[in-house]
């Protein structure tokens, strides 16, 4: 496993795309900082970005990687190795080389601002955090799809609308459901429904630390337990990387099941 | 020097003279070791206008009565002890000043207001550089005028609202100072019932059960430079005319229901140069008109401005509202405010003229603010892309929210 992953990290760390994605953070991180130099303030700007954009890119580039990589899937499927280890090992490397992008390239404008010497540092390791998780739950899931699609087309489909769904229809849909029940209390179902959407359970990490003071607004004895104390954060840290660990095993599940 | 002058000058000197005499006539000592071995025999004996100096030790008395014009100085901070069984001071008399005590338990009651001093009836009492700790009321001021309360310090220990008191009570009071007070702990901070032309001026208010600073029915008052944090709420004005709110600092009034400041049945106010900082609620108002909002910073609160019904003819211009969850917050879609050049961190406009002003207006309520105050659970939507996208399109062509709520002028630029 540990073989395959080397290589289709390396393969990746050479893509273009990788350079890309990398080169695309890097200019965001220092334009973000140019512009204003405050970095507590860069970090919320990019949070907003980050979970919309990670999951988007995730999403595709995992699709894109598994279809293109299928040939050399089945040359190694000939091979006397595990399968769980070769589509894990695939999984790492994509997410992986994902995630070192992600790092680096905000990482570095931020550490040239200052980073250290800021009080930014709590937030700024959540972002990263944040976005390594979602790195992975998206790569996860798109492989997931590209698994079930022979089909190309339908797959990058699936792929965009699984991203569409989590990032604006599953939120559109949630609000209707509050409205049109508004009658009867709505706090446990708000907080169990954003548990079975991961950028929502990100968004929830970030209002954390950004928006408390909204947040406590609200009456409910169900919502100030949850966001008033630690324990919002740690189930809300707990759900995410549940969902982490979701894909992951129904990938190798799928995996072994599968024929070629 | 002609010789008119001098005449003026040994008048002067006489009058000087005349009036020192009766003040250095007589200083009392007070303390454990001293003939006078407690305070209340040490006013007994007193003239009119002595000084009771009253040394380092333990007081344990209670219901001691001022009755004439006297200074109460103590040294390094005597503790007077009401051992929980009363009021400790009763001021009746005009011309008392209270300096360097600490007065400690204070008897609390469900039945009379108990405090540390009380003022009754009195004029020109000054009320200096005391500390008060473990009470019920801390400095009551009863249907008194003129006086001074500076450099108090109250720390009380208040759990419930129901058995606790207030740190400084004024009751029908009028033309008093109240400042550098620091007050902690109690029920309300400072509380005005009936008072009018108080100026109250850098004290700070923090941990109270209920708010910092208090106004009923109390007109024509100036607060400025005070501090008000971590209160239930911060400052609490209702039912008042003309007063005056500037410099002051509001800061982490977080919960439920908690305020910044809270605006009921408020008129012909002027509120110019505060800074509302991480409260949950920045400024409440309710039924309250003609009210100017000039050059304050909202910054990072849940809710900037939260307007609730029947306001009118408020005016905002020149304030700062930087990165609030929400900016501004109506609960109808009738405006009768006006919004002009604020600064706005929310404003996404242009300035290609390059005169500091916005070229397209901006319109500061959000159709989210809306939704939330219908089904209060949909703020767990806060910042998700589909809410962003439906505010977009509402800010675009408004339904819900007022017609004529905009701010023509955005300021493109942080006002100083």
């Amino acid at each position: 496993m540990l073989k395959i992953l080397k290589y289709s990290f390396y393969d990746l760390m050479r893509s273009r795309w990788s350079y890309v994605y990398f080169l695309f953070y890097l200019l965001l991180g220092f334009v973000l900082l140019f512009l204003n130099n405050d970095l507590s303030k860069a970090v919320i700007t990019l949070m907003n970005i980050i979970i919309i954009l990670v999951p988007l890119i995730a999403t595709i580039f995992g699709v894109m990687y598994f279809y293109n990589s299928r040939e050399f899937t089945e040359l190694l499927l000939a091979q006397p190795l595990k399968r769980s280890s070769i589509f894990m090992g695939q999984y790492l490397g994509v997410a992986g080389s994902l995630t070192l992008s992600l790092c680096l390239g905000l990482g570095l404008p931020f550490l040239l601002y200052g980073l250290f010497k800021s009080g930014a540092i709590l937030n700024f390791s959540m972002l990263i955090l944040i976005g390594a998780l979602l790195t992975f739950i998206f790569t996860g899931l798109a492989f997931n799809i590209a698994l079930s699609n022979e089909n190309r087309i339908k797959g990058f489909g699936y792929a965009v609308l699984l991203w569409l769904f989590m990032a604006v229809i599953y939120d559109g849909l949630f609000l209707l459901t509050l409205i049109a029940f508004e009658e009867y209390p709505l706090d446990t179902f708000s907080l169990a429904a954003t548990v079975f959407n991961p950028i929502d359970l990100s968004r929830i990490l970030i209002l954390l630390k950004l928006d408390i003071s909204a947040l406590l607004g609200y009456t409910g004895a169900v919502f100030k337990n949850f966001l008033g104390t630690g324990l919002g954060f740690l189930i809300s840290a707990a759900a995410l990387l549940l969902w982490t660990v979701l894909p992951v095993w129904s990938l190798s599940f799928k995996a072994k099941k599968k024929d070629f | 020097m002609s010789q008119e002058n001098r005449h003026y000058v040994f008048y002067i000197l006489l009058l000087l003279l005349l009036g020192i005499t009766p003040v250095r006539a007589g200083t009392i000592q007070v303390c454990p070791d001293c003939d006078v071995k407690s305070i209340q025999h040490g006013i007994n004996i007193a003239q009119e206008r002595d000084t009771l100096i009253i040394k380092e030790g333990v007081y344990a008395e209670f219901n001691i009565l001022i009755n004439k014009p006297l200074t109460l100085l103590g040294q390094n901070y005597p503790v007077v002890d009401g051992n929980e069984k009363g009021e400790v001071f009763r001021i009746v008399s005009d011309g008392v000043r209270i300096e360097g005590l600490f007065i400690i338990n204070v008897g609390v009651s469900y039945t009379s207001d108990h405090a540390a001093i009380r003022v009754v009836r009195s004029k020109d009492f000054q009320i200096v550089n005391n500390r008060f700790e473990n009470l019920f009321f801390g400095i009551f001021l009863e249907k008194s005028s003129h006086g001074v309360v500076d450099s108090n310090q109250i720390l009380g220990i208040a759990r419930d609202e129901y058995n606790s008191g207030n740190g400084i009570h004024l009751w029908y009071s009028n033309n008093i100072l109240v400042k550098d007070n620091n007050i902690e702990g109690v029920r309300d901070g400072i509380y005005l019932e009936f008072a009018d032309t108080i100026r109250i001026r850098g004290n700070q208010s923090r941990k109270n059960l209920r708010y910092g600073l208090h106004f009923m029915f109390s007109n024509d008052n100036i607060y400025s430079d005070n501090l008000f944090e971590n209160n239930g709420a911060g400052v609490a004005v209702m039912f008042s005319k003309k007063i005056r709110m500037t410099g002051n600092r509001f800061r982490k009034n977080w919960g439920p229901a908690a305020y910044g400041m809270l605006l009921k049945e408020i008129n012909d106010a002027e509120i110019t140069g505060n800074l509302f900082e991480e409260n949950t609620v920045g400024i409440n108002i309710e039924g309250s008109n003609r009210i100017t909002y000039r050059g304050n910073n909202f910054v990072s609160n849940g809710w900037a401005i939260r307007v609730l019904g029947a306001c009118y003819s408020n005016a905002f211009s020149r304030n700062n509202f930087l990165h609030n969850s929400f900016d501004l917050s109506y609960n109808s879609n009738v405006n009768d405010n006006s919004f002009e050049g604020n600064y706005w961190s929310s404003y996404s406009g242009y300035d290609l003229d390059k005169n500091g002003v916005g070229d397209v207006p901006h319109r500061p309520v959000k159709l989210f603010s809306y939704i939330v105050n219908r089904t209060p659970e949909t703020l767990i939507l806060l910042r998700s892309l589909f809410m962003d996208l439906i505010d977009f399109s509402e800010r675009v062509s408004p339904v819900f929210t007022p017609d004529n709520l905009v701010d023509s002028q955005p300021q493109m630029r942080l006002i100083q």
